[in-house]
């Protein structure tokens, strides 16, 4: 077992997602014209604590839908292994919504590039905005989030280890060395 | 972990559950694409394929290419029908070509068994088998199986009867082994001289009396009759294999509650199947064909960026 | 050709000394010195054997030391295809004789469906004359049919006459059950037997492999085992109501072979080959590969079919044990499976492949083997030599029966290199190869070679030299 450093317990994570859930609603004057959007796997877990705090916070059904990115990826060619897609599920029609679209872990920006593609094919939103549990920094692409659960400085030999109830019984944000590459 | 890792596709003889499922399970999410208002994604930009065929066919060509066009490849389409040396180049010497102007992936159908291994030896780009012969036809297969999948959750314990010119059909193979890997009971029903030598050693019960063969059975895949086997003598007339073999709503009542039909295409109506069945409720014909873009979308991608079969 | 140096020791006296001399005929098995003046054999000695030490002064006599080898008569194949007149950019008399060399064959009985056939005397005249320049006796086989076409029998008389040893239409069968009764009585007035390609082609009709459970997995037209069988019991039927003598070529099923072996219990005058690619492959090899180089007719067939066929040889069934080398040439053969040609060649891997698969499995002894190369097959066309005896001709090898050696058919003689055992791996190779004395194989250059068209000796020459260079 690797040595982790933790970030978030779960007590914290929880708190993160009210605040991010607050900021989005008094950035947006409400949650009328929203819909939250999760990116596989984590985040779409995210995206259903988020719409769920919304709706209890302003008294309505937030939409909330999730997106595989994997078809929209730029690095497809060079990635031998070819893990099972998961499913992307917009129950809504996006057009003229505001998105909130939401990540675990914003690091290169790819993801969130390769995500944009992804839901302009399924219409036109009146604005996107970006929701990530954590911003880690080396940006690859011009990309920032609008709401950021918290900022972690790292080096590239580290990586961020974010795990959900969902999938992971626990909820817990931790920094870990990345395993060598067996040679 | 599962996981599929194959550089080519060139039959379903020899590819394990888990591979047949992993493909499955990916043309389940590619099934959702094609209910997107934009029924295309950009994941083989930048890839060219080029689709050789050998041999007239209209349903597989087009739904490869529009497999590969909702993938975003850029295709280039080959059609020569009849033998290589007829037409003075060999098949090499045009693959040879075809590679010369950077192709990433071939699709080939040809009368001859074996043409797609034979593509494996002369070219570095990936071959999917889209036909060959009378060997085999592993897309098909595999949307024929996901076909079935799709219908009853599972394919394992279900009993698939196919029926029709078994020796000439490279879909009744691949049938054939996708469905026993995948844990199905298969049984074949043909004239007898349209049984080729041995069948019952892959692993299939053989009949000759089409209402014993559906009797208990949950799916029937019926096989298209070519009409030039009743010319070259297989077949004393087309009127007594219909009234022998041809699938009537009279024997449906043979089969198990929540039967299926199916029929690779193109059909001959009134020969091995009567209008009625065709077009039933329980016909999934024009469901296979949908299932199709989707399984081929899920070959192509896995396929693409693998760079040596991996060694199992 | 200029004759700045003569290939090995021509008419010089020699002697093959220390050697293990087998002869089958003679019952011999013994360690001796063989002794060749003017190209015969004139003394073989077992009992006062030249000492190692004496072995390099044997008075004039040129010495070749065989310690630890085999020395015995050359091999006798009574199946080739030359593909001259016709296809000489498949393989020539001169070409198919030096590969014969290569392979320890002394002589080869070349077939006659050539373009145009050897069906009459003209024909034959030419492939013999041909053959004046080879390296290994050739004994042409004349059509038994005019024009190969299986309607009117050829002149038998004159292609006998002319030199031909039998008479034959392979490649296709006589289907007309009645021109065969004519073929049968005809040929009595001349002694020769008819060679039947056994082959019914309405049930091989588009056929690529044998049928059976791999055909059926490989969606192939199968040939099926009735196709050969059917020919053989109708040919053995008119043989005994008919008269005449029969050789069924290239036998390849459990059941042709069980006619023959009943067939020769009522002593009908029939005889039989096999080839080493019968012995030796299954249909399985086709599943593995669809190398075009295993489509071959007769078709490879099953594990039970070769098991039996081993089974033939042992019991004697099987006389002799013959090529059908078949050179084609690279164009047609680089195809799909079923626009190839039929054919594979096999006079440089026949001898490998009957010490790896029945020698060393201890279906034959090794004077067993050596007798299904040599005497027997002499025997079945009345052919001169597969012996050692005072007075003969010089026709010998000597091969070394534990020397490990890999195929490389591109490394051939032969100038086609359809064969479907490149980079295989024998045990038992041919070093030597004397016609009337004269060595034959091995040549210090493949340029050596007569024969060769201008073209083909440029890319030897090229060749050699990009060898020399890399030595260097």
């Amino acid at each position: 077992m690797q040595k982790e450093t933790l970030i978030l317990d779960e007590r914290q994570l929880g708190r993160v997602l009210a605040r991010i859930s607050h900021e989005i609603a008094e950035r947006n004057a409400g949650a009328k014209n929203l819909v939250v959007v999760g990116i596989q796997t984590r985040g779409a877990h995210l995206a259903r604590r988020l719409a769920q705090l919304l709706s209890e916070l302003e008294g309505l059904k937030v939409p909330v839908g999730e997106m595989d990115i994997t078809f929209y990826r730029d690095d497809i060619e060079t990635r031998p292994d070819r893990p099972i897609v998961k499913k992307t599920n917009l129950p809504f029609s996006i057009d003229d919504k505001i998105i909130i679209l939401v990540d675990d872990v914003l690091f290169t920006g790819r993801t969130v590039r390769a995500a944009l593609d992804e839901l302009v094919d399924f219409g036109r939103p009146k604005a996107v905005q970006l929701a990530v549990l954590v911003d880690r920094g080396h940006r690859e692409l011009p990309i920032r989030a609008d709401y950021v659960g918290k900022n972690i400085p790292t080096s590239l030999s580290q990586e961020v280890v974010v795990r959900v109830k969902e999938t992971d019984r626990q909820d817990s944000v931790a920094l870990r060395d990345k395993k060598r590459a067996k040679k | 972990m599962k996981k599929f890792a194959h550089k080519h596709l060139l039959g379903l003889e020899g590819m394990t559950r888990e591979e047949i499922e992993f493909v499955l399970d990916t043309a389940v999410t590619f099934k959702e694409v094609l209910e997107r208002p934009i029924k295309k994604v950009p994941t083989l930009r930048g890839l060219t394929i080029v689709n050789l065929f050998y041999e007239p066919s209209t349903r597989t060509r087009i739904s490869f290419e529009l497999a590969q066009k909702r993938l975003s490849a850029d295709t280039v389409n080959f059609s020569s029908s009849g033998s290589s040396v007829k037409k003075g180049e060999t098949l090499r010497d045009t693959v040879r070509n075809l590679e010369a102007m950077k192709i990433d992936m071939v699709v080939v159908r040809h009368a001859s068994s074996g043409v797609p291994y034979f593509l494996t030896r002369c070219l570095e780009s990936s071959i999917i088998n889209a036909g060959d012969g009378a060997h085999e036809h592993p897309t098909q297969g595999l949307l024929d199986i996901y076909t079935i999948r799709e219908k009853y959750g599972k394919v394992e314990g279900l009993r698939v009867v196919i029926v029709g010119d078994v020796k000439h059909s490279r879909v009744a193979r691949s049938n054939i082994w996708g469905l026993k890997a995948m844990g199905a009971s298969v049984s074949v029903c043909a004239p007898s001289t349209l049984l080729p030598a041995e069948i019952e050693k892959m692993g299939v019960e053989v009949f000759t009396d089409l209402n014993k063969a559906l009797w208990g059975a949950d799916v029937v895949n019926v096989l298209r009759l070519q009409l030039e086997r009743q010319e070259r003598g297989f077949l004393p007339t087309l009127r007594e294999y219909s009234r022998l073999f041809g699938i009537t709503r009279e024997r449906l009542t043979l089969l198990n509650k929540n039967y299926t039909i199916m029929h690779p295409g193109p059909i001959n109506r009134g020969v091995e199947i009567t209008p009625e069945v065709a077009d039933s409720p329980e016909s999934v014909i024009l469901a296979q064909v949908t299932n199709g873009v989707a399984v081929r979308m899920a070959v192509l991608y896995l396929l693409s960026g693998q760079q040596e079969e991996a060694v199992a | 050709m200029p004759k700045k140096k003569e290939e090995g020791f021509p008419r010089v006296p020699a002697v093959i000394a220390g050697g293990r001399i087998i002869d089958p005929t003679a019952s011999i098995d013994k360690t001796g010195d063989l002794y060749i003046e003017n190209g015969k054999i004139v003394r073989i000695e077992f009992n006062k054997l030249l000492s190692k030490k004496s072995i390099q002064s044997v008075g004039s006599h040129k010495v070749m030391d065989a310690s630890g080898q085999v020395v015995s008569p050359g091999f006798i194949d009574l199946h080739v295809h030359l593909r001259e007149p016709g296809r000489e950019d498949e393989e020539t008399v001169a070409t198919g004789t030096k590969a014969a060399a290569a392979g320890g064959f002394t002589s080869v009985c070349c077939m006659p469906n050539t373009d145009p056939p050897l069906d009459n005397q003209e024909n034959i005249r030419f492939v013999l004359e041909q053959a004046k320049a080879g390296f290994a006796r050739v004994y042409p086989l004349g059509c038994i049919t005019q024009g190969r076409k299986g309607e009117r029998i050829a002149e038998i008389g004159d292609i006998v006459a002319a030199g031909a040893v039998a008479v034959t239409d392979d490649g296709s069968p006589v289907m007309d059950a009645s021109v065969m009764r004519l073929a049968f009585e005809y040929s009595r007035m001349f002694g020769i037997p008819i060679v039947q390609h056994a082959e019914d082609t309405n049930l091989s009709f588009g056929g690529l492999m044998h049928e059976g459970f791999v055909s059926t997995i490989l969606g192939m037209r199968g040939i099926p085992a009735a196709a050969e069988e059917v020919i053989v019991a109708r040919d053995l039927k008119l043989l005994e109501t008919f008269g005449g003598r029969l050789h069924v070529a290239h036998i390849s099923t459990a059941g042709a072979l069980e006619l023959v072996r009943q067939a020769k219990k009522k002593k009908l005058p029939v005889t039989c080959e096999v080839t080493p690619h019968h012995l030796t492959l299954t249909d399985e090899e086709i599943k593995k590969s669809f190398n075009p180089n295993l489509r071959v007719n007769p078709p490879l067939r099953s594990r039970k079919d070769v098991e039996a066929l081993r089974e033939g040889l042992v019991d004697g069934t099987i006389d002799a044990i013959a090529t059908d080398h078949a050179p084609h040439s690279r164009e047609e053969k680089e195809v799909e499976f079923d626009a190839a040609p039929n054919g594979m060649i096999g006079l440089e891997t026949a001898f490998g492949i009957v010490m790896t698969e029945i020698v060393a499995k201890g279906y034959l002894s090794l004077a067993q083997a050596v007798e299904k190369l040599t005497s027997a097959p002499a025997q079945v066309f009345g052919l001169p030599g597969g012996q050692l005896k005072i007075g003969h001709p010089a026709d010998i090898i000597i091969f070394d029966p534990g020397q490990s050696w890999t195929y490389r058919a591109s490394e051939g003689f032969s100038k086609s290199i359809n064969s479907p055992f490149d980079g295989w791996g024998f045990k038992g190779k041919v070093t030597s190869t004397l016609l009337a004395g004269k060595v034959v194989y091995p040549v210090e250059s493949k340029l050596e070679v007569v024969g060769l068209s201008p073209q083909d000796k440029i890319k030897l020459q090229v060749a050699e030299r990009k060898k020399q260079k890399k030595r260097k």
